[in-house]
């Protein structure tokens, strides 16, 4: 292969690795808005909580002298997970629900302002500052000439594929095979019949935010661990690429969350391969507000044709 | 069975429904007819909890269930085929029944849904398809369906017959009367007055948000009142 072409394979990995933890975060928006449509802004915060509790449970468990990295790996994870899913519940329960029934922006303006507030309550006690972790898995596997180009594909990367892939699985299969999954699809088509058919439509609620939160975590950890550093402020970027890339699929579409996850990553590498890289926001968004002219709904977000 | 008392219903500053008593009685089919407007809809949603009656009662086996949430007054016993059908589209026939049983166990379920598809052989040819694709009397025989997964012992129907061809309605009236042969009790709201209240026990004619008459089925099938307002003449 020539030099370009391996130049814009090594992009498009890039591209892919960023777009899938992308894809991640907006499952949460997407299954939120698919319920309860609402734009759940407080969600990047969710994954910034994720980012820092695994930073914190890996620094504590290395200081206490643990060093087998899977297992340091999974048990941030498992944390990670646990009090971002808390997180989730909590903000719907505090700042959502109340306010069920009411106007559309009156949610709205409460998940603004619980964003706000997680972002400064983190920031109180964790500091405003960069947070820095050395990195914890290095080296990858290198293709190509190396006088020309080289394409790497590090461990992370793949680690990041892996567990997003992974992840998706279960989701689509939580989703389409059992009793709980198939409650939150009829809850996104009729809320009002779901609570009609004697279903608690709030605890239905109530997973989703969870469900969402545990994505979000994930992606708070492979992102933490491929960056290297988080701050109080990462997830508003976050929040707004997930939500964008949400939207781009298709919003209340989980498949169209993942497709604008990966569609937003890679034009986004692919801008920087040939732009300054402060063109890749443009690029990006611009590409959002074009595919929404022709396509209003989204990639995938058609909707389906009733017969009455 | 069921048991309405004075019940007030407002949406906001509006008030839907006034002073509205109804009393049905254990394996009876009761009917409530009514123009457009006239607060049938609201009546039956009330009974479900969605909105709540602003003041009344409504008691359901000797358990007053008008300030209990929807979800928990759905699962007394009691089943509703709402208005225009409402069936998951983007869900399989299979999916649709099962949601309508989610709080049975399984094996309870799938002895009910043995039964729906008899009662229905319709939907089990069409048992992987989804909903959003079968035809309108498919849909409303899915959603009764549905209803009766959750093996309910009073069934509200809210205009089961509309939009459909008077061959599917026939079916359905003729579905309608043999769960009351089971020992199902029938709350049915239509329009299509003629054909309820000639299957009714009795009913109930709601205007303006008012019951204004009750009498049996055959009586007011005859009243002239009735006839002028109703059944075109």
């Amino acid at each position: 292969m020539s030099e370009f072409s391996l130049y814009l394979l090594q992009q498009l990995i890039n591209g892919l690795t960023i777009g899938s933890t992308y894809a991640l975060i907006a499952i949460g928006y997407t299954m939120v808005y698919g319920i309860i449509g609402m734009i759940n802004f407080a969600h990047g915060e969710i994954y910034m909580i994720g980012s820092y509790v695994t930073f914190i449970v890996i620094a504590g468990l290395v200081s206490m002298g643990m060093v087998s990295l899977p297992i340091i790996l999974i048990i941030a994870l498992v944390i990670a997970m646990f009090i971002a899913s808390t997180y989730g519940w909590a903000v719907e329960r505090v700042a959502y629900r109340p306010l069920r029934g009411s106007n559309r922006l009156i949610p709205l303006i409460s998940a603004i302002g619980m964003s706000i507030f997680l972002q400064n309550s983190v920031g109180i006690s964790q500091g405003f500052r960069d947070v820095a972790l050395p990195p914890m898995i290095s080296g990858g596997w290198a293709f190509g000439n190396p006088a020309d180009f080289e394409v790497t594909v590090s461990y992370m990367q793949v680690v990041i594929f892996a567990v997003t892939f992974v992840t998706m699985t279960a989701l689509t299969l939580f989703i389409s095979k059992s009793r709980m999954g198939r409650a939150c699809r009829a809850c996104a088509e009729d809320l009002g019949m779901t609570n009609l058919l004697g279903i608690n439509t709030n605890k239905v609620i109530a997973l989703t935010f969870i469900i969402g939160a545990a994505l979000a975590a994930i992606a708070g950890l492979l992102l933490g661990l491929y960056y290297g550093v988080v701050n109080p402020f990462v997830g508003f970027i976050a929040g707004l690429k997930a939500f964008t890339a949400a939207v781009l699929g298709g919003i209340g579409s989980i498949p169209g969350a993942v497709l604008g996850g990966l569609v937003l990553g890679v034009t986004e590498a692919m801008t920087a391969a040939f732009f300054p890289s402060e063109y890749k926001d443009v690029v990006a968004f611009g590409l959002l507000i074009t595919i929404l002219l022709f396509r209003p709904s989204g990639l995938l977000g058609k909707p389906e044709i009733e017969k009455v | 069975m069921l048991q309405i008392n004075n019940v007030n219903t407002h949406y906001g500053p509006i008030q839907a429904l006034h002073d509205v008593s109804i009393n049905i009685e254990e394996g009876e089919i009761v009917t409530l007819i009514g123009a457009n407007g006239a607060g049938k809809t609201t009546l039956m949603m009330t009974i479900c909890g969605d909105p709540q009656a602003s003041s009344g009662t409504v008691t359901f086996c000797g358990e007053e269930i008008n300030k209990l949430n929807t979800p928990d007054i759905m699962r007394k016993g009691l089943a509703i085929v709402p208005e225009g059908r409402r069936v998951f589209s983007g869900m399989t026939v299979e999916e649709n029944l099962f949601m309508g049983s989610y709080f049975r166990s399984k094996e309870e379920a799938q002895k009910t849904a043995a039964h729906v598809l008899e009662l229905f052989p319709r939907l089990e040819e069409r048992y992987k398809q989804r909903a959003g694709t079968m035809s309108g009397g498919e849909q409303q025989m899915l959603a009764i369906g549905r209803a009766l997964m959750s093996k309910p012992r009073l069934l509200l129907l809210d205009e089961p017959s509309l939009g459909l061809a008077p061959i599917i309605i026939q079916q359905i009236f003729d579905i309608i009367q043999k769960l009351r042969d089971e020992g199902v009790t029938i709350f049915l709201v239509e329009q299509n007055a003629n054909q309820a209240l000639r299957i009714a026990d009795r009913g109930y004619v709601l205007e303006n948000g008012r019951v204004i008459k009750t009498d049996s089925g055959a009586n007011l099938l005859t009243d002239e009142a009735v006839q002028q307002a109703y059944l075109g003449g």
